[in-house]
């Protein structure tokens, strides 16, 4: 007799969702940490530097995603006869080098697109170049990446899931369980995994409208 | 460093096997989604409140839940669907599951694309007498096309590195070759490393063109605001 | 070039020795040539007038002083120091960042665009330099900068954001952000040419105003002929790159026999001067 309801398939999922959120999080946190770092280091003087970073962002731009992600886990420990990966691990790692890549465009994009009359006011005033960065770019610069940001962000959600690829306990992982014993319940499963996602996105999606509007505010228009 | 160079060249033409399926539904999945975005659009269209706001939410459901769960979807649950369900084959529920969320960003390329054409243009179309059909076929579209080409083509790309999510349902594109590969031999080192090279062979040039097309785009039409909405939407 | 290093050796500058000093100034952008050999000296408390047609390389010969551009060769002598050019190991080497920030110091620039600071309070945008460059305590920063946004005009603006005034409100702003610093010299860069017509006013005006001070040298390009002559101790006039002309306003634009200088103000006088 299948008896199963959504009141069924609600407190399974619901096991997923720590995990879930916490892929989400350190992926977020290390993704905009590289988009940093490989922002600026494409914009570094030093040739070798630039080279570097533009290779590494094609690699990871040029690859797909889930290919990352098995290489990471499947793949390194073999390379190196060690076993470093834990799950959480090669997810956050593949995540964030992978959306940390995009975004470091962005990142790179933003100080470029900022008014070149900004830094020259600050030579002006006779601001260190680290000054400039610091006072008058970034600032400026950051406010026009919050909405890609925020798009961004709703990405590396979707992205998680991903990791029940590779056996981590997130809400996909329990839906598909529940699933393989309840073939019949399939259609409320998946569903019900949707609206999860979903849920956890509203804020996501809210917040990059937020940002848009701090967004169109407070950036040099000459 | 455990690299074996034999594995490497017995694996090669394993997984290469699986590239035509992957280059299929590349494109079937991506015309899937032309189509389907123009639906979108269309629908989004029509000057009618709670149908707007409808489609603008399911739009949006669509677009931030992932890929990979939609095809689980289609492929599990869509048979089991009362009435209206029906098994589809793996690589058929590829097609319909990516190109159904890739739709949501199309249509988006179509509505700016749209909207980038002057308001001038329509008042102009109407003062000439057209009609609404020819209005759209002989002023609004021409306009509005051309521009989107590089981020139609951008999407193209980003779909071909999306396709090998289909694996997880048994489409044996290279991604699902490598793997099968990887269990026989106990050792996925390097047919994965194939995999990721083949996409790198495939998906870079092509970015490269991408990029020279939007670069001499915005040089003849001039409209940067739009072209730089490249969103960079992997997954 | 020993004279210039004799220059370095002398310390403090006496009232008669010009505190900038164009040497010879070449400056091309890829094959352009925009200056062909610029001498140019500005006493301490002088005001100079650079005019000119446009691409006559007036706007290049500040931002050269204001280490903006570099020149492609000559020398800026700044209070007896060379600008772009260090000593190291007794050789005359390409100035470093360290090098150019310790003579720009003494110089102040205005923008044609304002170049004000979008993210910044109009408060702010005068105190930041004081506060991270001069290390100046915060409060002090601010009631200095207040005194100055007074003497623009502005002291009710202080909360205001750039976005939120006019273009005439915007560079006086920018004066204030460059007055604060007291600079001995203060470049003005087409200062009105972005301005709707009648927000020209407001902001001569307040250069006017600076000029009376008189301690602080100025260097303005400019269109406006008649403020030009008003308050300039002395008008340049470039054309094709070099200094065609130069001497007193009166000098200049009334008696001046040179021909392109006569068709330059003619067209100017017509009212279609760029």
């Amino acid at each position: 007799m299948i008896d199963i309801s959504i009141l069924d398939v609600f407190p399974v999922l619901l096991k997923g969702v720590s995990v879930t959120i916490q892929v989400l999080v350190l992926s977020a946190i290390f993704s905009y940490l590289i988009a940093f770092i490989a922002g600026f280091g494409r914009l570094s003087k030093n040739v070798l530097v630039r080279k570097f970073t533009g290779f590494y962002i094609e690699i990871f731009r040029g690859t797909s995603l889930i290919v990352q992600l098995f290489w990471f886990y499947y793949a390194i420990p073999m390379l190196f006869n060690v076993q470093v990966g834990s799950e959480l691990m090669a997810g956050v790692l593949a995540i964030s080098l992978n959306y940390g890549a995009y975004m470091s465009e962005i990142v790179r994009g933003s100080i470029i697109a900022v008014d070149k009359g900004q830094r020259e006011a600050a030579t002006a005033l006779n601001m260190t170049r680290f000054q400039q960065m610091r006072l008058v770019i970034l600032p400026q610069a950051v406010r026009m990446m919050l909405p890609e940001f925020g798009n961004y962000l709703i990405q590396i959600l979707k992205a998680t899931s991903l990791v029940s690829l590779i056996g981590m306990t997130d809400i996909l992982y329990h839906g598909n369980m529940l699933r393989s014993t309840n073939i019949a319940m399939a259609p409320t499963i998946y569903l019900l995994i949707l609206v999860f996602y979903f849920i956890l996105a509203l804020p996501l999606i809210f917040l990059t409208r937020k940002a848009e509007d701090i967004s169109k505010k407070g950036v040099a228009s000459s | 460093m455990n690299w074996k160079w034999d594995m490497f060249f017995d694996a090669f033409p394993f997984v290469v096997q699986g590239l035509w399926i992957t280059i299929a539904l590349t494109f079937a999945s991506y015309l899937f989604a032309l189509l389907f975005g123009f639906m979108w659009t269309f629908l989004k269209r029509i000057p009618n409140k709670p149908l707007n706001w409808l489609v603008t939410w399911v739009m949006e459901f669509i677009r931030s839940t992932p890929p990979l769960v939609q095809l689980f979807f289609i492929f599990y649950a869509w048979p089991m669907v009362p009435g209206i369900g029906m098994t589809l084959s793996p690589f058929t529920s590829a097609i319909v599951g990516i190109g159904i969320h890739y739709s949501t960003y199309i249509s988006e390329v179509y509505r700016s694309g749209i909207e980038s054409v002057g308001k001038g243009q329509w008042e102009a179309s109407r003062a000439l007498n057209f009609t609404r059909w020819q209005t759209w076929r002989k002023v609004i579209l021409p306009q509005a096309l051309p521009p989107t080409i590089p981020m139609l083509g951008n999407y193209l790309i980003i779909m071909f590195k999306e396709v090998p999510l289909a694996s997880t349902i048994g489409v044996t594109g290279i991604l699902h070759m490598a793997n099968t590969y990887g269990a026989h031999h106990f050792r996925y080192l390097e047919a994965l490393t194939i995999v990721a090279i083949l996409f790198l062979v495939l998906s870079y040039p092509a970015a490269v063109l991408v990029r020279k097309l939007e670069e001499k785009m915005n040089r003849r039409f001039d409209k940067n605001e739009i072209l730089k909405e490249d969103k960079g939407v992997v997954m | 070039m020993p004279q210039v290093m004799d220059k370095e050796v002398k310390q403090g500058v006496q009232q008669d020795e010009p505190i900038v000093k164009y040497e010879n100034i070449c400056k091309s952008f890829g094959d352009l040539e925009v200056l062909k050999g610029i001498d140019l000296d500005i006493m301490p408390g002088e005001k100079v007038a650079l005019i000119g047609p446009s691409g006559s390389g007036k706007t290049t010969i500040i931002r050269m002083l204001m280490t903006l551009e570099e020149p492609t060769s000559g020398n800026i002598i700044v209070n007896g120091k060379n600008l772009w050019k260090m000593n190291k190991n007794d050789h005359l080497v390409r100035a470093n960042d360290k090098h150019l920030r310790q003579i720009r110091g003494d110089i102040g620039m205005v923008f044609q665009h304002f170049n004000l600071f979008p993210h910044m309070t109009i408060l702010e945008n005068c105190t930041t330099a004081l506060i991270h460059v001069k290390k100046m305590e915060k409060k002090e920063a601010e009631e200095r900068s207040m005194k100055m946004l007074e003497k623009v005009g502005l002291g009710d603006k202080f909360d205001a954001y750039p976005s939120q005034l006019s273009g005439g409100q915007k560079q006086r702003v920018a004066m204030a952000r460059a007055l604060v610093m007291r600079p001995q010299v203060m470049l003005f860069d087409e200062v009105t040419s972005a301005l709707d017509p009648e927000l020209v006013g407001e902001v001569l005006e307040v250069i006017r105003d600076i000029a009376k001070d008189g301690e602080m040298a100025m260097i303005l390009v400019t269109h406006e002929m008649d403020f030009a002559q008003e308050i300039a101790d002395r008008v340049v006039f470039l054309d094709n790159g070099v200094i065609a002309e130069e001497g007193t306003p009166e000098e200049v634009l009334e008696k001046s026999n040179n021909e392109r200088l006569q068709s330059f103000l003619h067209r100017f006088r017509n009212g279609n001067g760029v």
